[in-house]
């Protein structure tokens, strides 16, 4: 399971066959252990942080999740079952952050990853000026979300720099809405914002893939009188397997766990038309300080971010 | 295998450090920190307010230098925004400091958890404005320097203009005058809006300035007799006329659902004709319109005007090894010359005469006396219960439900639904 390999029963049977027998068996296992210790060595850093601030307080989370432990209370914390999870699966509001999640989800994933491919392919071209185009559309990444958040809330006002611009633009003949203030409205515009913010990112990664596809492939297509869309249909497309499928993954957890945008602009609402399901988990820890309730939702989030990956490994696996 | 266990993990890592932060254990305990009894340490909330922090140093420098300070007291400042998360985990720890400051509505709630002793000070708080002492279950468990008022204020030049007269302690608007007055003054067509209560605001904010037109009306945040539950309380018919007549300002354009980031600004610019804020926003309309402003009590709906009562207070821990030094040091710094230069520093009202007095501006015939009457008058208290912190987050949520159209009886049958469960699942909050 781990990355270090250890001495499997077949090869020690192979490295004592009686053809070969190894020039000094003893001078092998000394050397061997002194690799495992480095190799554990190296790791231990990191797995003891990982165990202590990641492993541990999930754990930790799980737990809460079946008592009625509180951020603040003098009562002794009591196990009370699946009295959370009850609560939860009856509460309207988180099935409207289960319903936000997915159509924030089902929008983002396509289009941002779309977005951050035609981006890529921009810019995977050799132009002067090339790293001033990439420079820009990789901006938006390096911004603080809650900065972002912020300028957008500006922008998205009654009488904020997009309804001017549409305003303008139509000559007066479209006046935008409260965009953040009208449930119609809310998620659509967050969703914009979060493309713009994030595509940037993966435009990065599709780079990435696209300049680790060998140039003779696109000689030899070109020499066989390829179209460029065929070019991009039967050599970048495949050439782009791996990355597809990272891509998929990251953006999806990524879009499950829509939280910063919503927290800085809408507070889930206006009529829970923008609310979570980590906003909700935050709100009900801190805000309602309520801990096992919140570690519920944890757990809830968790099981499901699981699943949605199994789903995706199991559908985009290697198939032979 | 290798490779799809590496991807799980990754997976769960992920997920694994959103819940992180979550998971932390909490109890409730508390005991001092690491200070010795010669010197105890005192947090505020102050850090991104010079002036009041300045004024609270100036109190600790001379009790510090006093031939009978019983300890010397070490000043640490927090910023607002953390500063309850940085208290709740410090008891969390064991490490809390011997004197907190606390905003009044979660004195109930620290006093049920045991982060708070009860107060033994040598000083009279009998004269006090009754807002700036927090009790729980008989027991005074902090006090404060100061409290603030809510008010609406207007330019007497536009009420003139539209033929609305000025409201007084005496005759305060009534709900009809009120939206008489909306009426006169939107026909006037210089605002978009005439009103503005500052909808934009989130947090204490909701709770804080909107439950007192509910109370005004009749109802309340909960059934105050034993604080069990909030059902006909939040819920009842008088409730429910509240959130029609609140939802009603915003639907007849008198105000906006949201409005503009800054309440006080947007007033000053003359984008809107009546203001509702408290009273730390006077000295800058003041000082804008000179007499032409007005502050007139805020609107009374039924049962008379209702204003918020409390704002931060101070309370000594449970755990503070020198509770002597923390009480003497407190009752040191009630003296009238200290919240004098407390309510100056931060423009808010004193919390007795004596200190006002020594204000030009609170002391009678003052420019800002009429807030004093405001908070003796009108305030009424966050309920005293430990269940306040919970309440005022759904009926914050409530509220903006609200604003948005959301059924009156829907969400606030949601609300107190969600507040009940609360209460039980705690206990009744009981000590």
């Amino acid at each position: 399971m781990t990355t270090t390999q250890l001495p499997s029963p077949r090869r020690r049977s192979t490295a004592s066959a009686p053809v070969r027998p190894p020039l000094n068996p003893h001078r092998r296992r000394p050397r061997y252990l002194r690799e495992q210790i480095s190799g554990w060595g190296m790791i231990a850093p990191a797995a003891l942080l990982l165990l202590a601030f990641v492993f541990l307080p999930a754990i930790l989370g799980f737990g809460l999740a079946f008592t009625n432990a509180r951020l603040i209370s003098p009562r002794p914390v009591e196990f009370v079952g699946v009295d959370n999870f009850a609560r939860l699966f009856t509460d309207p509001t988180f099935w409207r952050a289960l319903l936000n999640v997915s159509y924030f989800a089902v929008v983002v994933v396509p289009v941002q990853s779309a977005l951050a491919l035609a981006m890529a392919l921009l810019i995977n071209k050799k132009f002067r000026g090339v790293n001033f185009f990439r420079t820009v559309y990789f901006l938006p990444v390096v911004t603080s979300m809650v900065v972002v958040s912020l300028l957008w809330m500006f922008m998205y006002r009654k009488d904020g720099l997009i309804n001017e611009l549409l305003s303008n633009a139509s000559f007066g003949l479209i006046h935008g809405p409260d965009w953040l203030n009208d449930p119609a409205t809310a998620m659509p515009a967050i969703i914009a914002l979060s493309i713009w913010q994030a595509a940037g990112f993966h435009m990065i990664i599709w780079l990435a893939g696209l300049q680790s596809i060998s140039g003779e492939l696109y000689e030899a297509a070109q020499l066989d009188g390829a179209s460029r869309w065929h070019q991009f249909r039967y050599v970048t497309w495949p050439g782009l397997k791996h990355t597809r499928t990272l891509i998929l993954v990251t953006i999806t957890i990524q879009a499950l766990g829509l939280f910063d945008q919503v927290s800085v602009m809408t507070q889930g609402g206006p009529l829970d038309s923008t609310t979570t399901i980590i906003y909700e988990a935050v709100r009900s820890g801190f805000k309602q300080q309520e801990t096992s309730y919140a570690s519920a939702i944890s757990l809830v989030f968790f099981v499901l971010v699981l699943l949605i990956s199994a789903v995706q490994r199991y559908l985009t696996r290697e198939k032979d | 295998m290798n490779k799809r266990f590496t991807r799980i993990l990754a997976t769960s890592v992920a997920a694994a450090a959103l819940l992180g932060t979550m998971g932390a254990c909490s109890k409730g305990s508390s005991s001092a920190s690491s200070e010795s009894s010669k010197e105890i340490t005192m947090w505020t909330h102050n850090a991104g307010n010079p002036a009041e922090l300045k004024a609270i140093q100036d109190i600790v420098d001379s009790y510090n230098k006093s031939s009978s300070a019983k300890a010397q007291i070490k000043v640490q400042a927090f910023p607002q925004e953390s500063y309850n998360d940085s208290v709740v985990s410090a008891a969390a720890s064991g490490n809390l400091p011997c004197i907190v400051d606390i905003d009044g509505p979660n004195v109930p709630n620290w006093a049920w958890a045991k982060y708070l002793t009860p107060l033994n000070l040598s000083t009279d708080l009998s004269k006090n404005l009754p807002s700036t002492v927090a009790k729980w279950e008989d027991q005074t468990y902090a006090v404060g320097y100061y409290d603030v008022a809510l008010a609406m204020m207007a330019r007497a030049s536009d009420l003139k203009a539209a033929g609305v007269r000025v409201a007084t302690i005496e005759q305060p608007w009534t709900k009809d005058e009120f939206q008489d007055a909306l009426t006169k003054l939107k026909a006037l067509g210089k605002w978009d809006y005439p009103l503005d209560m500052g909808t934009a605001g989130t947090g204490e904010w909701l709770p804080y300035g909107y439950s007192p037109f509910l109370q005004s009306f009749g109802g309340d945040l909960i059934n105050r007799d034993g604080f069990q539950s909030a059902d006909g309380a939040l819920n009842g018919d008088k409730a429910i006329e509240w959130a029609k007549w609140f939802h009603g300002l915003a639907d007849q354009g008198f105000m906006a659902t949201k409005s503009g980031k800054d309440s006080t600004q947007d007033f000053l610019n003359n984008k809107s004709a009546v203001l509702y804020t408290g009273s730390w926003a006077a000295d800058k309309a003041k000082a804008a319109f000179g007499d032409d402003l007005v502050v007139m009590p805020t609107v009374d709906l039924g049962t008379g005007p209702k204003i918020g009562g409390a704002s931060w207070q101070w309370g000594v821990t449970s755990g503070c090894k020198n509770a002597d030094a923390a009480m003497d040091y407190l009752s040191f710094s009630l003296k009238p010359e200290n919240l004098a230069a407390v309510a100056t520093a931060t423009g808010t009202i004193p919390a007795t005469d004596d200190a006002a007095a020594l204000i030009p501006a609170y002391a009678k015939g003052g420019a800002n006396r009429v807030f004093m009457d405001f908070s003796r008058n009108y305030a009424v208290m966050r309920p005293e219960t430990p269940a306040y912190p919970f309440i005022a987050t759904e009926y914050g949520k409530a509220v903006q439900d609200i604003l948005a159209g959301a059924d009156p009886k829907t969400a606030l049958d949601k609300a107190v639904k969600a507040i009940d469960a609360n209460i039980k699942s705690n206990g009744g909050y009981k000590s």
